[in-house]
């Protein structure tokens, strides 16, 4: 990391975990954050080639995403890790969680550490594997969680796939909690949603398109949330997308349970009707659901039962989504579209921006048990620089991503990372890539 | 016989993708071309020049050979030149995308591109990406356009007027693109639709397209002018959606007593292959005192030629000067 000394001057500080939200300054030492205050720095001269002057700009925690599907390795072609840290950083992501759904499944102590060595060569943000719960994800014999965790694993989960034997479950679950470890699931029911493409509900029957209800998501959740009574796991529904799966999560943090949850960005901005006519970069997993359900998602970050926002990026090649709606992959890149998704609930009024922030920041750290996505003194200095005002239409040729498969194409969103920092060290400067 | 040489357009789009986007006088038009094709088709000459030198390709991913050869029928006897392709495992086997294979297809500058797809969608993909007029012939559990224009056809030339016509469709809705076109096109047309069946075999937000829902026969049937039937694909009959053929026949197969039930003089269609046994009793189907089946299929070529020569005045005339500047591009 770096042993540059760097001041950023003239920002508004925004940082979730403590509730700061002022002007001021901060100093980044060694690659950590040397002091953050307010009115730090307010007379510093801004020509000085050390100091950044943010301009009243917001400088806030890199932002987490603890959903990043990525094609290394396996399938190259759809993402690698460098091409996936390219769109993190455009997106002001400074570390990504990547899931163990590549070919070989991370299953292995050894492809752990594979995927930290081939992010360190190649990714501009710190890139953390989930290891598999289940070997081969096959939902049938758990993992070696304990060496899996000494190679650097940060949880452990299925990735897309529910895991349907309740047996198998519990028994990863109540190993899982003899290590502290955190347990991801994926909720929906494989049974209701064999070969369903859309969320169940009139749009689905007049497209004629195979729908599960939303309920095969929620009876998972409902399961999950039994089986974490049962064996005091740590556990995180990785993505709820329906009012009925907020309320039991809502009910279950209640009774004190130790569990989480997160939601996708296009959860809070796009419903089933937004399939249009068979818009194949609409097939997400879990599908877009009714409005009713996104305005639920909606309220969950606002409220806070929804802990974490995620982009759920699943970079698909073209000739994947070029299919029938049935046919066509599921998923969709998100990495950079993650911030403005979220910024705009705030200028929708929906949210306030410490609790959107917290969501993509300090909450992630703290259920991964990370030191970044805070401003604190001695913390690693990811930082995002961002212009919460900046209005932008979203352009798939603008995109990082090796892939192109974003359902957010011409839309209008306001608010982008203009800088990203990764242990003090800038790897995104937008200013840059316009002039180039 | 043929209509005058600056025929009137009838369709508003280049495609005949499904019954939803129609207007009543798109389809009061379509209708009405299709009488004239009736005539034609029990003439002698049973031919008319109008798509001299179009090129019409039947694309069929999933076996047809009723709906197939009715459009192949309907083309020749417009004078087009008809390509037959069955595509069900050839090309997609081998790793072709829907896409790919269109692109082929387009490169063949064919004229009218009828397609059949097991997934619903894949008609109007097709033409997004492609340059000519897409009819589409069934695409999974979306649409079958023509089945409904021709079920109407049937059942207006039988003198029944769709204001205040009771029709019931009966059996699998859900997976049925049959069912949804007609139901569209009735409900257009001021006909009143119900639909019997099980609830495994009925959509949960059916009610939401406006019609009455029932599950048992005799009430669904009861003063009924139109008794329309469904096929059950074999593969949901033994335990997946209904637990036997007999017990779906018992409950929700046309005979005679549940027949009973509608209107005297009711009609009974069936958009055909028919399980026997199954969703309909011999007995019923062969009832040409109440039967239309046959008619059905004899309707289905005047309306395949209707929808043709409506695609047709949308085409560029002549020598395509649109196309052959494009020469050298690819598309």
């Amino acid at each position: 990391m770096s042993t540059r000394r760097t001041v950023f001057c003239n920002a508004r500080l925004v940082d979730p975990a403590s509730g700061l939200d002022a002007k001021g300054g901060l100093l980044v030492e060694n690659g950590r954050i040397a002091d953050v205050a307010p009115k730090l720095f307010a007379d510093i001269d801004r020509n000085d080639p050390e100091v950044i002057d943010c301009h009243g700009r917001m400088l806030a925690p890199g932002l987490i995403d603890m959903r990043v599907f990525t094609g290394e390795p396996g399938s190259e072609h759809r993402e690698t890790l460098e091409s996936a840290s390219r769109a993190a950083v455009a997106g002001g992501v400074a570390t990504i969680i990547v899931m163990p759904n590549t070919d070989p499944v991370i299953d292995e102590p050894s492809l752990v550490d594979f995927i930290r060595r081939r992010a360190e060569a190649t990714a501009r943000v710190r890139v953390l594997p989930m290891a598999a719960l289940t070997r081969h994800l096959a939902g049938e014999v758990m993992t070696e969680m304990g060496l899996l965790k000494e190679a650097g694993a940060v949880a452990f989960t299925d990735g897309d796939r529910t895991i349907a034997n309740t047996r198998v479950l519990r028994r990863a679950l109540a190993y899982a909690s003899t290590f502290g470890l955190l347990v991801v699931g994926h909720a929906e029911d494989p049974d209701l949603t064999e070969g369903s493409a859309v969320n169940e509900g009139e749009y689905a029957m007049r497209l004629g398109l195979p729908a599960a209800p939303a309920a095969a998501e929620t009876m998972i959740v409902e399961r999950d949330i039994r089986l974490v009574e049962l064996t005091g796991a740590r556990y995180h529904v990785a993505q709820i997308s329906c009012r009925a799966s907020l309320e039991a999560i809502g009910a279950a943090k209640a009774r004190g349970l130790p569990i989480t949850c997160g939601v996708a960005a296009h959860h809070l901005a796009l419903n089933e009707l937004d399939v249009g006519p068979y818009y194949t970069f609409m097939k997400v997993k879990p599908p877009l659901r009714s409005e009713d359900d996104r305005r639920a998602m909606v309220e969950g970050v606002a409220s806070g039962i929804i802990d974490v926002i995620v982009s759920s990026h699943d970079p698909q090649a073209a000739d994947t989504k070029r299919q029938p709606f049935a046919q066509a992959a599921f998923g969709a890149v998100g990495l950079e579209t993650l911030l403005p998704v979220a910024l705009s609930l705030v200028h929708n009024g929906d949210c306030d921006l410490a609790q959107a922030l917290r969501a993509l920041t300090s909450s992630p750290a703290k259920i991964l048990g990370l030191e970044t996505g805070m401003l604190a003194k001695g913390a690693p200095a990811d930082l995002a620089l961002i212009d919460a005002d900046i209005p932008f239409v979203v352009d798939p040729d603008k995109l990082h991503s090796r892939a192109r498969n974003t359902p957010f194409e011409g839309r209008r969103y306001q608010g982008q990372a203009v800088m990203t920092f990764v242990g003090g060290e800038c790897v995104f400067d937008r200013s840059a890539e316009n002039r180039t | 016989m043929s209509p005058a040489p600056a025929a009137i357009p009838i369709l508003k789009t280049g495609h005949l993708l499904g019954i939803e986007a129609l207007s009543v006088d798109e389809i009061t038009g379509l209708l009405d071309l299709a009488e004239e094709y009736v005539a034609l088709g029990r003439a002698k000459e049973k031919k008319s020049p109008l798509l001299k030198g179009r090129t019409v390709i039947n694309l069929f991913f999933e076996p047809s050979t009723r709906t197939q050869s009715s459009f192949e029928l309907a083309g020749k006897r417009l004078g087009a030149d008809v390509m037959n392709m069955s595509v069900r495992t050839s090309s997609v086997s081998k790793g072709e995308t829907l896409i790919d294979t269109a692109t082929t297809l387009n490169a063949m500058r064919p004229d009218i591109l009828i397609v059949r797809h097991q997934d619903s969608g894949a008609a109007a993909m097709l033409a997004r990406k492609l340059d000519c007029c897409v009819a589409n012939a069934g695409d999974g559990s979306h649409e079958h356009p023509t089945q409904a224009l021709l079920d109407a056809l049937t059942i207006r030339r039988r003198g029944r007027r769709f204001q205040g016509l009771t029709v019931a469709i009966c059996g699998d809705v859900l997976h049925s693109r049959v069912a949804r076109s007609n139901i569209h096109l009735l409900s257009k047309m001021g006909a009143r639709v119900r639909l019997v069946g099980p609830k495994t075999l009925m959509p949960g937000e059916v009610a939401r397209y406006g019609v009455e829902v029932f599950t048992d026969m005799r009430e669904g049937l009861a003063g009924a002018d139109i008794v329309m039937m469904l096929r059950l694909q074999l593969e949901r009959m033994s335990g997946a959606f209904v637990p036997s053929t007999r017990e779906y026949f018992r409950f929700w197969g046309l005979d005679r007593k549940k027949l009973a039930f509608a209107k005297p003089g009711a009609l009974v269609m069936h958009p055909g292959p028919m399980n026997r046994g199954v969703e309909i009793d011999s007995e019923v189907a062969d009832d040409i005192e109440v039967s239309v089946i046959r008619e059905q299929v004899e309707m289905g070529v005047a309306i395949r030629m209707a929808v043709l020569d409506a695609l047709s005045r949308g085409l560029p005339a002549g020598e395509h000067p649109a196309r052959v500047a494009r020469n050298g591009d690819e598309s």
